[in-house]
């Protein structure tokens, strides 16, 4: 068999520009690159600026995490500052975060990675009185009726014998590694529908709490939304009572039809829970503090890193023993390009090396994207999902580990299946159901505060610049949607003095290290990974896609100039 | 393989298809009604519009996306009413949505050239993102091209140009100083199609899907002011139509977050809005369906429709005129002419400049009447 060179640029249904290329032979992926090919330079526009303002820049590295950043940032500053945020505030983010989790979760299994399953065409032939007997079986939600179905199909009907097919144009429809009989695939395209409306309802927590989405404002030391039960523009009875019911819906909604879609969609490519597995090392830096952001063993999704698939240990994680290498990105360090180098004493100087667009390949070039490659002691790792669940059974997480139990029974796969492509998507499904179910306890909690008279949401004591010392610096750590997040901030004399961000696709999305070690993407592609027609590449979006890639948050890049760095504060 | 042709000729009126969807011509009437009041046209123009969304075909828009962050296909994919965001995919055929469409790599690459070549001259095109020109455009390639290859391409058949979201306008966070990669936005590289600016960080969803229904009903983009941005939405400017007004003009002020103050709801000037040197729609549409907004919830408004704000509006804490792109020497007369740029200069350099006397003098009632900035 000969080798084919495979290019898929631009990988569409996710956040930003990433282009994979890739060898294949006999039907199998042979070797495999990621290229991430944009850079914005944000770290450097924050140099000299107020650490107050930092959240609002950040928070534009990327609008579909669109609070990660954001919080991330506050809580950088306010360790720097030695601020300790009031428990509403720490709820508010709580109840923000948590939302956009689940949000985001869905969005991303109906509308960026179902394509990638489900053969929108095909359920142009479903019968949906059968649709309807599948979609019992596996929920109780209202919508699922024959008479809701058969809506559905007339509608899609009328669009593609319109023959304008719009978004769906140029789809892999009828490609072989298509499996879910009609009927089901009826029933996700009726959800992708339902989805689309049930998504902007849900959000508003953002835009009670915040005042818009995407984009909410984030404040330091707290939240700018006050809190008065008898004022007319402020938290009171009737925001409270608006954002429990979006609550309850985004319950009702991951529980009758997300999670039921996911596990009967599954059933039918249990396959692919051995394909794609790749990077064994899985880091959780943890998230959803329920006390001080401090208190780590209070920490609702637990931190901890997993070795070589080995869910009887969970390692700890020291933030000191990150570091970035440069040696496959379009960068130069001081110090060589084989060095790593932690973000405190982190440099990036953008040296584009690659060719003169327009350029047809990058592959086997020494350098080939604008990614770093983080490591942790000097090992890739996986953030995600799956991480945080992995991190979570290991730590004994009473509610992961019964969710994870379920799911593997129903699918009738042990835990090594999670080691996959299909467990990366189903892990996002898991610690979805956890956070829309967790998001009430955090949402009584709030009302429970203010019925005992904690009407406080900011903590001024170092809001102006005058208290603060005339050099600090702070770590913000934050588990995101797609994974462990980390801003580094060091402030002199008021201003920023430098900024810097480790992001999940970073992390996920690395290029090959000075050990050649390749990052997860690159390395899921090569792990027993098919691909039927190199000219379609469906099989390398079911993987890329199980990542949730979010380009724009990956590339970053610190001062060009180098500033010197105040000493190291341990975490 | 393709079990459906990638496109065939329709004779359905948006209407027809519309009906055949299960949406009766009574929705359909309340939808163009809804719309012509967000467009700021009367209701006799609720019947014009309905006249002409039952004439057009299925137009071709093509959304491409440049050096951005997604936030404004977001804000988009939030388009409230919930008709509004269906009418949206019936309205139009979305050809290309690097987001959220089915195709990648080459068969993305294949619809898009299908989509400019079959609506050549006729598509309306969307972009969201910056154009970054320094060092040969290396720093955002898509399918190997340059941004400004992959835009200069696709204006060369449109009808019109949307640029959506600051990023567009003017370059946005990225073009921020120093602006390491020298972005600029869509009309600094497109000079011979009308371009119209729908700016904000991100704008509010429902006022690009307005701007594209407005497109579609007359056949031309809304008046726009001297910055590009439709009237309809950017026309006034935030300050005169405030929820929080009343207490500005009574002298009743935040001074530090959460204060008794700010659990009563007064105005956030002193805590550093930009409300008086921003024009958006913000406190007239509101966000998600009307449920709040930026100053709504207790923050202060940050100046994003405005151009360069991320150096003229911060730090965002200051006090308007004190930020940066103002400066404490300047008189107020200066800074109002400065702040007119892109509105309709005059009135609202009086407008800015009396707001800010008035916060000297702490007067107790308004003396601008209510669409000052407007005329």
């Amino acid at each position: 068999m000969a080798v084919t060179k495979v290019v898929v640029d631009p990988i569409t249904r996710i956040e930003g520009h990433l282009r994979i290329e890739a060898q294949a032979d006999g039907g199998r992926i042979t070797n495999a690159w990621a290229h991430s090919t944009q850079f914005r330079g944000i770290e450097i526009v924050l140099q000299g600026r107020d650490p107050r303002d930092a959240w609002a820049f950040t928070q534009r590295i990327c609008g579909v995490c669109t609070v990660v950043h954001a919080v991330a940032s506050c809580r950088a500053v306010e360790d720097a500052l030695e601020i300790t945020i009031p428990p509403n505030a720490n709820l508010i983010r709580n109840l923000i975060h948590g939302m956009q989790f689940i949000q985001d979760h869905v969005i991303h299994f109906y509308h960026l990675h179902a394509l990638d399953w489900v053969d929108v065409i095909s359920a142009l032939k479903a019968d949906p009185a059968g649709t309807a007997r599948i979609a019992r079986t596996v929920s109780s939600w209202p919508n699922n009726s024959e008479t809701h179905f058969r809506a559905v199909q007339d509608r899609l009907k009328k669009f593609a014998g319109g023959g304008q097919l719009g978004i769906f144009t140029n789809g892999y429809w009828g490609h072989p590694a298509y499996k879910l009989p009609p009927e089901v695939n009826l029933l996700a395209v009726a959800h992708y529908l339902e989805a689309l409306d049930w998504q902007r309802d849900v959000i508003r927590v953002h835009t009670i709490f915040g005042g818009k989405n995407p984009h909410p404002n984030f404040l330091v030391g707290g939240m700018a939304s006050a809190i008065n039960i008898e004022g007319t523009a402020t938290i009171n009875a009737e925001r409270l009572v608006d954002i429990q019911g979006m609550i309850r819906r985004a319950r009702e909604f991951v529980e009758q039809v997300y999670w039921p879609d996911l596990v009967a969609i599954a059933g039918f490519y249990k396959d692919w829970a051995a394909i794609g597995g790749g990077v064994p090392h899985f880091l959780a830096v943890g998230e959803f503090p329920e006390a001080d952001v401090r208190d780590l063993d209070r920490l609702y999704f637990p931190r901890g890193i997993i070795l070589d698939k080995d869910l009887s240990k969970v390692h700890p994680y020291d933030h000191q023993l990150v570091q970035e290498y440069i040696t496959s990105s379009w960068y130069q360090y001081s110090g060589g390009d084989g060095v790593g180098l932690h973000p405190w004493e982190g440099e990036t100087r953008p040296a584009y090396t690659g060719p003169t667009p327009p350029y047809d390949s990058l592959q086997e070039r020494d350098k080939y994207t604008w990614m770093k490659a983080p490591r942790y002691e000097g090992k890739p790792m996986q953030v995600g999902p799956l991480s945080r669940m992995l991190v979570a059974y290991a730590s004994g997480h009473a509610e992961a580990k019964d969710l994870v139990g379920q799911a593997l029974g129903k699918l009738g796969v042990g835990p090594a299946a999670l080691f996959s492509t299909l467990g990366r998507t189903a892990a996002r499904g898991i610690e979805t159901v956890l956070l829309a179910r967790r998001m009430e306890v955090w949402f009584a909690q709030l009302v429970e505060r203010i019925k005992s008279g904690d009407t406080r949401t900011f903590d001024k004591s170092r809001w102006e610049p005058s208290s603060w010392p005339a050099t600090a610096q702070g770590y913000g750590y934050l588990d995101a949607p797609r994974g462990a997040l980390g801003h580094w901030v060091q402030i002199a004399d008021g201003k920023i003095a430098r900024y810097q961000c480790v992001v999940p696709s970073t992390w996920n999305c690395s290029p090959r290290d000075g050990q050649g070690q390749m990052g997860p993407y690159e390395a899921s592609l090569v792990d027993n990974h098919p691909l039927a027609r190199p000219e379609e590449p469906l099989e390398i979006l079911r993987t890329i896609h199980s990542f949730d890639p979010c380009m724009s948050c990956g590339v970053h890049v610190l001062d060009a100039t180098g500033a010197p760095v105040v000493s190291v504060k341990v975490q | 393989m393709n079990a459906f042709p990638r496109s065939l000729p329709t004779d359905q009126t948006l209407y027809e298809r519309l009906e055949v969807n299960g949406i009766s011509r009574r929705d359909f009437l309340e939808f163009c009604g809804r719309l012509a009041v967000v467009l700021g046209l009367s209701e006799a123009a609720g019947a014009r519009l309905a006249h002409a969304l039952q004439a057009v075909r299925r137009p071709s828009v093509i959304w491409i996306q440049l050096q951005e962050c997604t936030g404004c296909v977001e804000s988009v994919l939030r388009t409230v009413e919930p008709t509004i965001g269906s009418l949206v995919l019936d309205v139009v055929s979305l050809d290309y949505s690097h987001t959220i469409m089915a195709a990648a790599g080459h068969q993305a690459e294949a619809a898009l050239q299908q989509a400019m070549k079959e609506n050549a001259g006729k598509y309306l095109l969307l972009v969201t993102g910056s154009v970054p020109l320094a060092d040969g455009g290396v720093y955002t390639t898509i399918g190997g091209r340059t941004a400004k290859a992959v835009l200069e391409e696709a204006a060369q058949g449109a009808a019109a140009i949307v640029a959506v979201g600051a990023c567009a306008h003017w370059g946005s966070v990225q073009a921020a100083r120093p602006n390491p990669t020298g972005a600029v936005g869509v009309a600094e590289v497109i000079k011979d199609k009308p371009v119209i600016n729908v700016t904000g960080c991100p704008p509010i969803g429902d006022v690009v899907t307005a701007t594209v229904a407005h497109f579609l009903t007359f056949d031309r983009l809304p008046a726009t002011d001297s910055d590009g941005r439709p009237l309809f939405a950017y026309g006034k400017r935030i300050h005169d139509q405030c929820t929080r007004r009343a207490h500005f003009d009574a002298g009743q002020y935040v001074e530090v977050f959460d204060d008794e103050a700010a659990r009563k709801g007064w105005c956030l000037y002193h805590v550093g809005c930009k409300g008086p040197a921003t024009f958006s729609p913000c406190p007239i549409f509101q966000w998600n369906g009307g449920i709040s907004w930026p100053i709504g919830a207790g923050h202060p408004c940050l100046g994003c429709t405005e151009r360069n704000f991320w150096d003229t509006m911060t730090p965002f804490y200051g006090r308007l005129p004190d930020v940066g792109g103002f400066g404490v020497e300047r008189t107020v007369d200066i800074m109002g002419a400065a702040l007119a740029i892109g509105a309709t200069a005059g009135v609202a350099a009086h407008a800015i400049a009396t707001g800010v006397h008035q916060v000297r003098e702490r007067r107790k009632l308004a003396v601008l009447p209510p669409d000052a900035g407007k005329e």
